[in-house]
Order: structure tokens, then C-alpha cells, then sequence
């Protein structure tokens, strides 16, 4: 088939690994159906991301820049992709579905009149069609689907394929230049959630609070957990809305999809939009006062206890360990 | 101010789906239909606004004829009126996105409030779609909207993956709504009953004249792989043993 293009995700030049997972899952593609797969940077100042994504293994890659990409907005990025898809005939568009990739792979899609698959987990093919999954139903369901017409466009979950292997020869990097409208949206301020921790999406081990923690005070004992562990921190929404944790640290069907190797749920209950966003984890602990509480079925280390105890006593345990 | 609001009916999402045993679809016999959540917020939101400057607060959906039940429950939040799209079958997003097109210019609101996501599906596509087809901005998953003083533009908060970013759009817009952007209100009893007197003006689809053969067609559904679970330990000396011995992550 036609060839296929990665849209990279990078922000004031720094690459996103979640990317990684998107060039993985068009090599799974380009081996079903045939085609090279080429990787593209919109940005302004972004040639170290084109550096980072021309070591993946793709044929080449594409660089548009121009001081109207400064910024990320979905119009500019979406016009940008839309025409140079177009001018070049590529068959398939994959991107991370991370916010990145969830607002303007859409729009993409209006503006090409193309099928887009959201969320992927898998690409199959069966006698000569593609068939593609995706969890729906707060993950409840996976759905086997079938996209008609060109290009096809896929954001890909990014716990789902493993990261490209980035450190190999590297691919042409291609100047592109594309002049577009901003068309009434401006970029104002970004107010950046900072943490010297690891990336949710990329922690080995993230622990996790909901309700149960109780105040936003007591998140410090959650740190406090998270730093013997170099972990990542999390929340339920109940811990978002009642403002004791910020936005992005939601787990769940309509915040973050996370599958770290140990996943430690404090105060959570386990309702299906939480599990949505972290039961393909590889380890899960739970600790939680209420024995009948959802999250001890999908927790392979159940502790009912109070956290308020626990949580020192585990913190202890393991600073043990370590000095053992 | 003029907005439109698209609602969808979704199964509560609280209940945990079947899968038919064939895998076609989805059992929905003994399931509540409500208004997808974060369509709810959109309506809320569409209110929040009204009570504020004044003007009209328009529903759309597309949907079987059932879903006047769901209409009705966001006009008795207080919405003005609503327009159905009468459509036998699912569609798809694009074509979703296409059909609220033509119910927005025959509309010609000021703004288009709407969900994120629907829970069923999950898709997270047809704002965006609706807003490519228009050829209108674009805010997704806003957590704050502040209108300019001659309201021609709003600046909107967005919940990102590295925090909160706010973008300025110019009127008309479509705006998508996330979960901090309000609490919804319930219906009051006075709101139930005015909503029964409510205009909602019923559209044939065919009537439209839009193509909405499918492009993204759902061939099956499969349960998701279970886990084993259930593990308990007695205490953290335990759990901390095993951690670092059976399941060797520490
Ligand atoms: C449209 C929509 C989208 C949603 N998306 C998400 C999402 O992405 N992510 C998400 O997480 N939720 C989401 N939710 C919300 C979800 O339905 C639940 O309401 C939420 O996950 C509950 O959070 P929680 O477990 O922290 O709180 P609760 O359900 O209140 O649970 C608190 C738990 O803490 C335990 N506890 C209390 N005190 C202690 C103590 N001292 N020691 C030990 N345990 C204690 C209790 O036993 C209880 O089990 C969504 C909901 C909707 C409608
Ligand atoms: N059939 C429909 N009728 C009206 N609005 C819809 C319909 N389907 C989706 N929407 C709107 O699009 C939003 C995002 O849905 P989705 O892209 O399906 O996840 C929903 O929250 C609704 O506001």
C-alpha cells in the first residue's frame, strides 16, 4: 500500500517518547500491508526531535517548520499534516493518543474526509483486510474495526506497543515547508505541571491516591512513598476534582492510560473509569480500609488496612531493604 | 449569546456492559440510556453562560427517536429548545460530525458546546471533526471558558498532558468540555415539567442530504483479557516479602 507517516509529538523541540509506541505500531502496518514509513516534525526550532525520531528506523523525515509552529495549536498542525499527506499521497497517519494526538488527528480527519481509529491496541489483518482493536466501554470491551476509504488514521495507545528502538542509524532528515492560517486560535500560556518525578506514561513503578488520602497535605506521605521508589504519582479523578492533585496525574478512561510494572493504588476504590486507565499494569497493590472495595479484584497484593498506618509502615519496610 | 449543545445518549456508565454472546454488540436490554457525561457538563455549562449575558441555549442530537428521552432530561436542566436528527442506525464520527454541521448553519449559533468523549464508544473525535468541517476554532478538553467583553472571542483552559494550557479562539467556536469545567446540576421538579412543553424539532436524516455511509465500522466485540486478581496479604512485612520475592519489582 501506499507509504505511512508518524506524526511526532514534541513540544519546543523536546521529543516525546511516547512517539516511539506510534512508529512501532506503523511498522506493524507497513508489515500487514506493504509501504515505507516516514516520520514527520511540525514545530519551529525542532531539529532534535527530527534528530531523536530519524534514529527509529524510519526511511525518512519530514521537518516543517516556520515561526507559525512555534506553538501546538490543532488548526496549524492539522492543516500542516492534511496538506502534506495530500501532496505526498501517504495511505495511513499514526500519532500518539496523547492530548497531542486526541485534538488534532480528529480534526485531520474532518479536514481529509478520513476514517480515524482512536486509542488503538492492535492491527491485524484477516484474509486481505485490516482489522484494527480498540478498547471501548471504559475498556470493557475491545472492538474489532474496520476503516474504509484513505488515508486511514490511527492515534495508538502508547501502553500498548513497545517503544521503537531509537539509538540506530539515521534516516535523511527532509525539509518541508507549508505556509498555514492559524485560522482564530491563539496560543496563550501553558501553566506546566512540574516534577522532577518520571513521566506517568513512561514511570516503571507509579503510586497512586484517591479519596482516601483525604487532604491535600497528606499527598506527602504519597511523596514520600514515591521517592523510595522513584516512582511516578497518580490520581483518581476524585483526587483531581477535589483539587489535592492536578489534572494531569488522572488515571483512568479519560485521563492517563498507564501499565507501569508495579502499581500502587492508596484510597481508591476501583470504579470502572479508574481501572479503565490502569488494570493492564503488571503488578497491582492495593491498599484500601474497605475489604469489598472493587480494587482488590483486579490487585494481585490486596492490603486492607488503613493507609494512614500502612503507608509509613511500607515506607519503613522498604528503606530497610534498600540499606540491607 | 446563542449555543448549541450536542448530546448523545449513552448506557449509565456506571453499570459494567455485556457483550452479546455472539460478539455483535452490545447488551443494553436492562440498561439505564442517560446523557453522556461530559455532555452533561456541556449543558451546564451552556446554562452557566445564559445566566450570565442572556441569549438561547440549543440542544442537537442524533439519534434514534428514544433519544427525546435524553433531551428531555437536558431541557429540564434548562435548556430552550432541541433539534433531533432522526437516525435509525449508529453512524460513525464523521458522519456524526457532518450532520451536526448542517443543524449548525441552519442554526448559526455563536458557539457549540460539547463532550470530550462519549463513554460508550470512546472515540474523542466528533468536536473536533464538526469543527474541520466548519472550518471554525477548536478548544478540546476546556476546564475554564472566559468570554471577551464584546464576547467576539474566549480565552479557554485545556487540560493537557503536561498541565493546563489556555488558547484564545475566536467566535464562532467549538468548544469541548472536560470533567473540571463545572458540576453538572440535577433537574428540579418545576425543570421536568416545563421540559415537557419544550419545542424539540424532529429532522429525518435523509432529509439532509448528507453522505453518512460508514467509515469506521465496528465488526465485533470482544471482552478485554481478564486479570487474575483477588491476592490478598496480611500486612506490609508480607506484602513487601513478596513484592521483592514472587513478583521481583522491588
Ligand atoms: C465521565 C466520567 C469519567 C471519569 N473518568 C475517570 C478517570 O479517568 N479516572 C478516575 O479515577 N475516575 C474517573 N471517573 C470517576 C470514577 O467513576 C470514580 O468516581 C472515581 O474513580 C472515584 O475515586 P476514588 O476511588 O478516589 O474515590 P472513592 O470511590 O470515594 O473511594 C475512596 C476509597 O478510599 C478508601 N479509603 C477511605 N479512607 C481510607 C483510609 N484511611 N485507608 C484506606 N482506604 C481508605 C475507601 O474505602 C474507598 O474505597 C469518571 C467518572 C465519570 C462519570
Ligand atoms: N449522535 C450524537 N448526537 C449528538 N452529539 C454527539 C453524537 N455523538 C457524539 N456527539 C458529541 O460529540 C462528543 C464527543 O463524542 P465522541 O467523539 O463520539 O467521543 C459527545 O460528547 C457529544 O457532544
Amino acid at each position: 500500500m501506499a507509504d505511512i507517516l508518524v506524526v511526532v509529538e514534541q513540544q519546543e523541540g523536546v521529543f516525546k517518547k511516547n512517539t516511539l509506541s506510534a512508529v512501532t505500531a506503523a511498522k506493524v502496518l507497513a508489515g500487514l500491508a506493504g509501504g515505507e514509513v516516514d516520520a514527520l516534525v511540525v514545530g519551529n526550532g525542532a531539529g532534535a526531535a527530527a534528530d531523536a525520531v530519524a534514529g527509529t528506523g524510519v526511511r525518512k523525515v519530514l521537518l516543517c517548520e516556520g515561526a507559525s509552529f512555534a506553538k501546538y495549536l490543532a488548526v496549524t498542525y492539522a492543516r500542516a499534516v492534511a496538506q502534506i499527506v495530500k501532496d505526498r499521497g501517504y495511505g495511513a497517519v499514526f500519532a500518539p493518543a496523547s492530548t497531542f494526538g486526541k485534538d488534532f488527528m480528529p480534526r485531520l480527519s474532518g479536514l481529509l474526509d478520513a476514517p480515524l481509529a482512536s486509542d488503538i491496541v492492535g492491527l491485524e489483518r484477516e484474509g486481505g483486510d485490516l482489522r484494527v482493536k480498540r478498547p471501548m466501554y471504559a475498556g470493557n470491551a475491545v472492538g474489532t474495526v474496520a476503516l474504509v476509504g484513505s488515508p486511514m488514521l490511527f492515534t495508538v495507545r502508547q501502553t500498548a506497543f513497545d517503544p521503537a528502538p531509537a539509538g540506530g542509524a539515521k534516516a535523511p532528515v527532509e525539509k518541508v515547508a507549508v505556509t498555514v492560517d492559524a485560522g482564530g486560535t491563539t496560543y496563550v500560556s501553558l501553566q506546566e505541571t512540574k516534577s522532577e518525578r518520571p513521566e506517568l506514561t513512561e514511570a516503571r513503578v507509579i503510586v497512586s491516591a484517591g479519596r482516601g488520602i483525604k487532604a491535600q497535605e497528606n499527598f506527602k506521605m504519597v511523596e514520600d512513598l514515591a521517592d523510595t521508589l522513584s516512582a511516578a504519582i497518580g490520581a483518581s479523578r476524585a483526587a483531581v476534582d477535589a483539587g489535592w492533585a492536578p489534572n494531569d496525574w488522572q488515571v483512568g478512561q479519560t485521563g492517563k492510560i498507564v501499565a507501569p510494572e508495579l502499581y500502587i493504588a492508596l484510597g481508591i476504590s476501583g470504579a470502572i473509569q479508574h481501572l479503565a486507565g490502569m488494570k493492564d499494569s503488571k503488578v497491582i497493590v492495593a491498599i484500601n480500609k474497605d475489604e469489598e472495595a472493587p480494587i482488590f479484584q483486579v490487585a494481585d497484593y490486596g492490603l486492607v488496612a488503613d493507609l494512614f498506618k500502612a503507608v509509613p509502615e511500607l515506607i519503613a519496610e522498604l528503606k530497610k531493604l534498600k540499606s540491607a | 449569546m446563542k449555543i448549541l449543545v450536542a448530546i448523545k445518549p449513552v448506557p449509565n456508565p456506571d453499570e459494567k456492559v455485556k457483550i452479546k454472546g455472539d460478539g455483535s454488540g452490545i447488551v443494553l436490554d436492562n440498561i439505564k440510556m442517560v446523557v453522556n457525561p461530559f455532555c452533561e457538563i456541556a449543558v451546564e455549562e451552556a446554562l452557566r453562560i445564559r445566566e450570565k449575558q442572556t441569549g438561547e441555549v440549543v440542544i442537537m442530537t442524533i439519534g434514534p427517536k428514544a433519544s427525546e428521552q435524553q433531551i428531555r432530561t437536558g431541557l429540564a436542566m434548562g435548556a430552550d429548545r432541541a433539534v433531533l436528527v432522526e437516525a435509525g442506525t449508529d453512524l460513525d464520527s464523521l458522519a456524526v460530525g457532518k450532520v451536526l454541521a448542517k443543524v449548525v448553519e441552519g442554526e448559526k449559533p455563536d458557539l457549540v458546546l460539547m463532550g470530550k468523549q462519549s463513554v460508550d464508544d470512546d472515540n474523542n473525535q466528533v468536536g473536533q471533526i464538526l469543527a474541520a468541517v466548519l472550518g471554525w476554532p477548536q478548544a478540546t478538553f476546556a476546564s475554564k471558558i472566559e468570554f471577551a467583553a464584546d464576547n467576539r472571542k474566549a480565552n479557554v483552559t485545556r487540560e493537557v498532558d503536561g498541565g493546563l494550557e489556555t488558547i484564545e479562539v475566536t467566535l464562532p467556536a467549538v468548544v469541548t468540555t472536560d470533567l473540571r469545567l463545572n458540576e453538572p446540576r440535577y433537574a428540579s421538579l418545576p425543570g421536568i415539567m416545563k421540559a415537557k412543553k419544550k419545542e424539540v424539532k424532529v429532522i429525518p436524516l435523509a432529509s439532509l442530504g448528507v453522505d453518512t455511509a460508514p467509515r469506521v465500522r465496528v465488526l465485533s466485540y470482544a471482552p478485554p483479557k481478564q486479570r487474575a486478581g483477588g491476592g490478598r496479604v496480611a500486612d506490609v512485612p508480607e506484602l513487601v516479602a513478596k513484592l521483592k520475592n514472587e513478583a521481583k519489582v522491588l
